[in-house]
């Protein structure tokens, strides 16, 4: 059996060098394909589904971690979860979190003992994968664990979103917001019979938000808890969110399913 | 030698009232030793009664002042709690002297009917009896007095100096350092030599080039605060080293180019004053771009000015800084300007035109750096 793996890396000589110790080291291991950034490693794994993904964890368009997370939202639920190794230069509180939470990673630069001993974990891991639903909830647990860990810092609460149309600002009390969804470099603000576009991440927004209010359903959702009336859990491990004041229904991704479970 | 070693570790054990009481009566023992001497000497009257006589007026006297200075220094620092000098128990001489003239004649008059007492002399106040024993007692106990607290409070002045000229000292040291970790940033290292170590395997030519290019840089890094000035070339190669570096690493996400007209070749400019701004251009303009840019480093004369232009094409102000940006590096620009040039500098920071940021410095051409 053909093991597959991704390799997401932006810098192309540490692609390849990655490539070649890899092939010296574990022949049977096809590398099915390599990207520059995060958001095509997250659709190209996707699409490709491959055993293992080698991820950096500094990369434009998205990191290694966001690219994992998109994975564990969107991964269908018949294949079998990859195994994510993170690679990083330098970053001593991600590491501390990966070791924390039993992550593969490797430093770079990558030794070649040490990249023998995570290809051996590798293929001890694959050997004894487990029977599907359980091997991806316990990759969605462990990933949704590192992610706490590796948190943003809080930063100074918001009280009320400033959104510019031409040259007109709208202001918006948080209070009054259903939910925000992530648009590419914008958020779409929406509250009960508004909707408006502030040009801010959902990550740097995320920090300024009260998580007590304000619960992260979705890597691309923040919806503001009272106005949940209704949550669904469907079979795909996702849940279905029921808005008051709101039409249209959210998902909460099985990242964040476990913030609905009764009492 | 040793003891006074010994003497001083046992000081610093003690706690700090008690270890000031002892700091007082190692300089109150001598002096009023000294006094008795002197006074038996001068007045032809025997040591024994002398010495009883001035411990017992120089230790009350001593009481009374000190106790008042603290007393009055800690009754003041109930309403100015920041006050740095009463917090150290330090009124100020303008409360200090009159504590001094009250506590000689309360010290005096106790102190001698203390010594009366103890020697089984019948008590009588000096003043009745002889006047210029009075005179004498009083002058000698002022001089003491007034040598004692001035030691004190030039000792606590010099110990309050050494103290700021220390947090000063630590505070350029804190800043020299957290200015060569963000020139030596440890992800620009790590990841230039896992590159290197590629390379090594991939092209030897190439990787050797590469080593000298990082070799340069580095010698360039460590060497920048020792240097005063460099000519403008010079920083143009150690940008441009720097930029190899973050090319070999983009591969063709990265490309640059350098305008410097000859003319300017030779100007001198602050070692490395470019260097963090084209940091800025790769860290928070490129690197976070998918499809990387280009960097722009010009030099130009206007007239008795030097403008130099950094300039790129990345994800510009807004994102760029939202990727995690301390502004040490533009913060250290415009200090060392301000430092070197004051007011004749300038530095901006704008978006450029056509996306991007474009960071500008003008400096007098023919200034002494």
């Amino acid at each position: 059996m053909t093991v597959t793996a991704v390799i997401a890396e932006d810098e192309p000589l540490l692609a390849e060098g990655l490539r070649q110790e890899l092939a010296a080291l574990w022949p049977e291991l096809q590398i099915v394909a390599t990207v520059g950034d995060g958001l095509a490693a997250a659709g190209r794994a996707l699409a490709l589904a491959p055993d293992i993904c080698f991820f950096d964890i500094r990369m434009p368009g998205a990191t290694g971690l966001e690219a994992a997370q998109a994975l564990a939202e969107d991964w269908p639920e018949r294949v079998p979860f990859p195994l994510i190794v993170f690679v990083t230069a330098y970053d001593q509180y991600a590491l501390q979190a990966f070791a924390a939470q039993a992550v593969d990673y490797v430093v770079k630069p990558v030794e070649r003992e040490r990249l023998a001993a995570c290809v051996a974990r590798l293929k001890a891991r694959l050997a004894t994968r487990g029977p599907l639903p359980e091997s991806l909830q316990r990759s969605v647990d462990q990933l949704r664990a590192l992610l706490g860990d590796i948190a943003a810092p809080i930063a100074p609460r918001l009280d009320v979103i400033q959104a510019q149309v031409g040259t007109v600002v709208h202001l918006v009390p948080v209070d009054e917001v259903i939910y925000f969804e992530a648009a590419d470099k914008y958020v779409r603000v929406i509250t009960a019979d508004k909707e408006h576009l502030i040009r801010l991440s959902l990550k740097e927004l995320l920090p300024q938000l009260d998580p007590q209010r304000f619960w992260q359903v979705h890597r691309g959702t923040v919806v503001q808890a009272r106005c949940i009336t209704q949550a669904r859990r469907e079979e795909s491990g996702k849940v279905t969110l029921v808005l008051r004041g709101r039409s249209e229904a959210l998902t909460a991704s099985r990242l964040y399913a476990h913030l609905f479970k009764g009492l | 030698m040793l003891r006074a070693v010994t003497s001083m570790i046992l000081l610093e054990r003690l706690p700090q009232p008690l270890r000031s009481l002892l700091r007082q009566l190692a300089v109150a023992i001598p002096l009023c030793t000294f006094i008795a001497l002197f006074m038996s000497a001068v007045f032809g009257a025997p040591l024994g009664p002398m010495l009883v006589f001035s411990f017992s007026i120089g230790l009350t006297c001593q009481a009374l002042i000190e106790g008042g200075r603290r007393g009055v220094a800690w009754w003041l620092a109930r309403s100015r709690p920041d006050s740095e000098p009463l917090r150290n128990g330090w009124p100020g001489w303008h409360w200090t002297g009159p504590i001094i003239v009250l506590g000689i004649l309360g010290g005096v008059q106790i102190g001698y009917r203390m010594a009366s007492g103890l020697l089984g002399i019948e008590t009588r106040t000096p003043e009745f009896t002889n006047w210029r024993a009075w005179f004498v007692i009083l002058s000698v106990s002022l001089i003491a007095s007034l040598v004692v607290t001035s030691f004190f409070w030039a000792r606590g002045r010099l110990a309050a100096i050494e103290a700021k000229a220390q947090g000063a000292q630590r505070l350029a040291a804190e800043n020299q350092l957290k200015l060569l970790e963000s020139q030596l940033e440890p992800h620009m290292l790590f990841n230039t030599l896992a590159n290197l170590r590629v390379l090594i395997a991939l092209d030897p030519a190439r990787a050797q080039a590469m080593l000298d290019r990082l070799i340069a840089f580095l010698r360039a890094t460590l060497n920048a605060s020792r240097v005063g000035s460099h000519p403008l070339s010079t920083e143009f190669d150690r940008l441009s080293d720097y930029l190899a570096l973050m090319a070999v690493r983009m591969g063709p996400r990265l490309a640059f180019s350098f305008n410097l007209p000859d003319a300017l070749r030779s100007a001198p400019v602050p070692p490395l004053l470019l260097q963090p701004l084209v940091e800025n251009c790769i860290q928070h303009g490129l690197e976070p771009k998918i499809e990387g840019g280009h960097v722009d480093v010009c030099a130009v004369r206007d007239g008795a000015t030097l403008l130099l232009t950094v300039r790129d094409n990345g994800v510009g102000l807004a994102a760029g800084s939202a990727a995690g940006g301390t502004h040490f590096g533009t913060q250290q620009v415009r200090d060392r300007l301000a430092a070197l040039y004051g007011a004749a500098a300038t530095f901006t920071v704008t978006a450029a035109a056509g996306g991007g940021t474009e960071a500008r410095i003008a400096i007098p051409l023919h200034a002494t750096t």
